[in-house]
């Protein structure tokens, strides 16, 4: 009883938080790209500009949520409940710390890779539902984008596995004790980061949404809290991706002195704030250049490594 | 002022020797420009025989517009016995000799016709319509004659001069449910009424209608894509959205009065408009202006130069997807506003010139001013080199996208940028030096691939050299008064009004009826920001103009875009439509 207990009291503070940090991330990324572009950046609403992010919430919740007449109207619905519920799952596995964390699975990293490309469902099924051209256009776009990435984003981390020997990924932390997989896979962590970036769609690889060309791509149609939700989802892949890089390449909640939490808490700052960083500073390629360099150039990069670490896991 | 008589002279006889005296006629104008009046039933063997069999032809059709000669008071110096209805002018330009030749061919009849010169020249294909459009003249032959700038249900041709000029000439407006009605079916979408089909051998097409409201077409502006898939296969600009009718405004504005009208054509040319204009008028007046004034003119053209310029950098980059190079170019460009403000008073639109001079003289301490942004300007272009045109996702997305060729760019008009891209050097500022750029030590940047990055290329090396040239003034303003001392002057120099009852008449005339420009016609030709612009204007020898013809750079490069874009995909077409710089405004006037 009071394990179970504990475990729903660990997701209700897991839902809260990891929620309400999407919902500031907001906040961060306006004020961090209004710095790096010589502007402002919202600053009236509280401290900081710091309630915008309530005012913001209210203003989507209170928004008249339409649903187009020439819609598929359930999935529709659907399309942008998946991408949050999708990348909350995936942080069932995350270790936030040591006892901090919801199940620690034994294939905890294949969880995490299944559970994220499920996000990709909501793109495609909400650009398809919402039967507008610009949306269906993002959706094909979205699919082809997946099938980039998805190549090598699983094969750019069975370097890790094969050094730490292990699916889970306290255990991968623990492998990390002395050296930061960074270090000893940095193939893997390039590609990985980058395949991240491709699955959270944020520049340069917001081809789905590509703003100045397919308008707010597969969710133009979205408004109130349904394009809330995909919003959400967007910031939530942040995290989560933020969060798995340092688990798997940069020791997790290892370090000194400061408690293992806050180490964890920091090392996904400083990726959270890279991403933003990206978002301020490159353009965005074409979808068929993108899906060329993913197959043609980081799939064979990929497979070298897994090789080279074979070797060397071998001898 | 250029003149190249000693070949024209030559040509005039040519001409005169193939065609006759009976259907080729000189008539001299006062801007020199060599002009002929032309038969109808020859002037498409004339266009022929100048484009392709002269010695340094035609290449270009640089203009094609028409007069409603009804109204003129003034008909001498018109063709023939029999004084026309209308007349249609083309206007030429020959790269090879550096000079322009003008035919007009004289119509009689309520709504006359016309051959078409579509097979001749690609780009008067969209010249015609609008042509036809204003006038309802129709052009036999042509291939989709149907309105380009008004409505498909507009009752009327415009710049007929029957057809009212200010909207209470036209009663209220009322929106009958029939009315609606009537207007919301014109707005169906018909593949068929653009010349497009629906299905191919192997698949159906996807028609796109991307604008008017679209963040990617910077204002106003429909292309109805046909895709297949995400390729395009065809693409028709809907332009007219963004028509204001400057054309018939120029007809009822007096000459002085019409100056505001003109800054809002290029909008991110500012003063650079006003210059076009007044060329053409102070060449009618006979108005040599002040070296103070020509310096003046040129410093403020190319510091909005720089600014239109840094606009097309900012949007052009975020069209790629890169957010943050924006707010970093329009921050510079709010820098030469300040300066602009200092001078002028206003920012965007100052309607800074006047006929013989300019509205005032430079403000104490402009130098400063100038000097410090001429300082501090070349590093932030270094940074935006690396931070833009180095960036190689960008390059991934510029390089070998909307390639033409020079033989192209010539045939469908093209000037400005999009012709130097194409490894042609050519530049009104040096080949036709007007307002004393003769005076001034700068280069011009070719590039040789005519693809989107070669475009941006030579707009940022533009950059550049207006730098130098806007140094060259601050170092060299000369002394002396900033408007010339001519009876035409608007505003007139006041010194004298207060002392004899002459000039005070004169000065009174002048300001409240406005001046009376001699009757004639002339047009000018300057290098804008986004290529040749010109104002070709018809005086009758009263206080506004007869007919006002703007010809604009952006109305044949948005022409080609069809050409350029088939083949691309959608993310390509919003590379190509930056990398032309175009204005919505000076599309649709």
């Amino acid at each position: 009883m009071n394990e179970v207990f504990k475990y729903i009291l660990m997701i209700v503070i897991l839902l809260f938080t990891l929620t309400s940090i999407a919902a500031w991330l907001i906040w961060l990324e306006r004020r961090l790209l209004a710095l790096w572009q010589d502007r402002y950046g919202p600053n009236r609403a509280g401290p900081f500009g710091l309630l915008i992010v309530a005012a913001d919430t209210i203003k989507l919740f209170f928004k008249e949520d339409w649903i187009p007449p020439f819609a598929e109207k359930a999935i529709f619905v659907i399309a942008p409940a998946i991408v949050a519920a999708a990348v909350l799952l995936s942080f069932v596995v995350v270790p936030f710390a040591p006892g901090i964390l919801v199940s620690d699975l034994n294939v905890g990293l294949l969880f995490f890779l299944a559970m994220s490309s499920l996000g990709v469902y909501s793109i495609v099924l909400g650009g398809w539902a919402s039967n507008n051209k610009y949306s269906l256009l993002g959706a094909l776009r979205g699919a082809s984008q997946m099938i980039s990435y998805e190549v090598f984003m699983g094969l750019s981390l069975m370097g890790v596995v094969m050094l730490s020997g292990s699916f889970r990924l306290t255990d991968i932390v623990m492998a990390q004790t002395d050296l930061w997989f960074v270090v000893t896979q940095p193939v893997g962590f390039v590609l990985f980061l980058t395949a991240g970036i491709a699955e959270t769609h944020r520049l340069p690889f917001d081809i789905p949404e590509a703003e100045s060309e397919l308008v707010a791509g597969f969710h133009s149609e979205y408004s109130g809290m349904k394009f809330g939700m995909f919003f959400i989802g967007e910031y939530l892949g942040i995290i989560l991706i933020s969060a798995m890089v340092v688990t798997i390449f940069f020791g997790g909640w290892l370090g000194p002195v400061l408690p293992p939490l806050v180490w964890f808490v920091l090392k996904t700052f400083v990726f959270i704030v890279l991403f933003i960083l990206l978002r301020a500073s490159l353009p965005r390629p074409r979808y068929d250049q993108l899906m060329e360099y993913g197959w043609k150039f980081i799939l064979p990069v990929a497979l070298l490594n897994l090789l080279v670490t074979g070797a060397f896991a071998l001898m | 002022m250029f003149n190249s008589m000693d070949i024209d002279a030559g040509l005039d006889d040519e001409v005169l020797a193939l065609f006759g005296e009976a259907s080729v006629k000189r008539q001299a104008t006062i801007d020199g420009i060599t002009t002929f009046w032309v038969k109808k039933e020859h002037i498409v063997t004339v266009l022929e025989h100048l484009k392709s069999q002269v010695a340094n032809p035609y290449s270009m059709l640089y203009d094609l517009s028409a007069v409603d000669e009804r109204n003129r008071a003034n008909k001498a110096g018109l063709n023939g016995s029999v004084p026309p209805d209308f007349t249609i002018v083309y206007h030429l330009l020959s790269f090879g000799r550096n000079a322009f030749i003008r035919l007009k061919v004289a119509l009689h009849g309520e709504y006359p016709t016309m051959p078409s010169i579509c097979t001749l020249w690609k780009n008067a294909d969209w010249y015609e319509r609008e042509v036809f459009d204003m006038f309802g003249i129709r052009f036999e032959g042509h291939p989709h004659l149907r309105r380009i700038l008004m409505p498909l249900t507009w009752k009327g041709h415009p710049l007929r001069k029957e057809h009212p000029a200010r909207a209470t000439e036209m009663g209220p407006f009322r929106l009958w449910d029939e009315k609606q009605h009537e207007e919301q079916e014109a707005l169906q979408f018909n593949p068929e009424d653009w010349g497009l089909k629906r299905h191919s051998a192997d698949s159906d097409f996807m028609f796109l209608n991307l604008g008017p409201q679209h963040p990617g077409t910077h204002g106003v502006l429909r292309i109805i894509l046909q895709l297949d898939g995400e390729d395009i296969v065809d693409a028709v600009p809907d332009i007219g959205f963004h028509h204001r009718g400057a054309e018939k405004m120029g007809e009822r504005q007096s000459w002085h009065t019409y100056i505001p009208y003109t800054d809002r054509i290029d909008y991110l040319g500012g003063v650079m408009n006003n210059l076009a204009y007044l060329l053409a008028v102070e060449k009618l007046a006979g108005i040599q202006v002040p070296p103070r004034v020509e310096v003046i003119r040129v410093m403020l053209c190319e510091l909005f130069r720089i600014a239109s310029h840094l606009v097309w950098y900012g949007t052009f980059a975020q069209d790629l997807g890169q957010l943050s190079p924006v707010f970093y170019m329009f921050t510079d460009r709010e820098k030469i506003f300040d300066i602009i403000e200092a001078v002028c008073g206003a920012r965007m639109h100052p309607n800074w010139f006047r006929i013989g001079g300019v509205a005032q003289d430079l403000p104490i301490g402009w130098d400063k001013l100038v000097a410090d942004f001429v300082a501090y300007f070349p590093k932030r272009l270094r940074e935006y080199d690396q931070m833009v045109m180095r960036n190689s996702i960008f390059r991934a997305r510029t390089v070998g996208i909307g390639v033409y060729t020079l033989e192209e760019a010539i045939e469908w008009g093209v000037t400005g940028p999009g012709l130097r891209a194409c490894g042609f050097e050519w530049d009104f500022r040096k080949k036709q030096p007007y307002s004393g750029y003769q005076n001034f030590d700068f280069d011009i940047p070719t590039e040789q691939n005519g693809d989107c990055f070669d475009r941006a290329k030579i707009r940022v090396e533009e950059m550049r050299q207006s730098l130098r040239i806007i140094d060259q003034c601050v170092r060299n303003m000369p002394e002396g008064p900033y408007k010339s001392d001519h009876p035409l002057t608007t505003p007139p120099i006041k010194k004298n009004t207060m002392q004899d009852i002459e000039t005070l008449i004169t000065h009174f005339l002048n300001v409240s009826w406005g001046p009376v420009i001699p009757s004639g016609e002339a047009m000018s030709c300057i290098e804008a920001t986004k290529g040749a612009n010109s104002y070709y204007l018809t005086s009758d020898g009263s206080t506004s103009a007869y007919r006002v013809r703007i010809r604009t750079p952006s109305f044949p490069h948005m022409q080609m875009l069809p050409y350029i874009s088939k083949g691309y995909t959608v993310a390509d077409l919003l590379s190509i439509l930056g990398s032309i710089d175009y204005v919505l405004a000076d599309i649709d006037r």
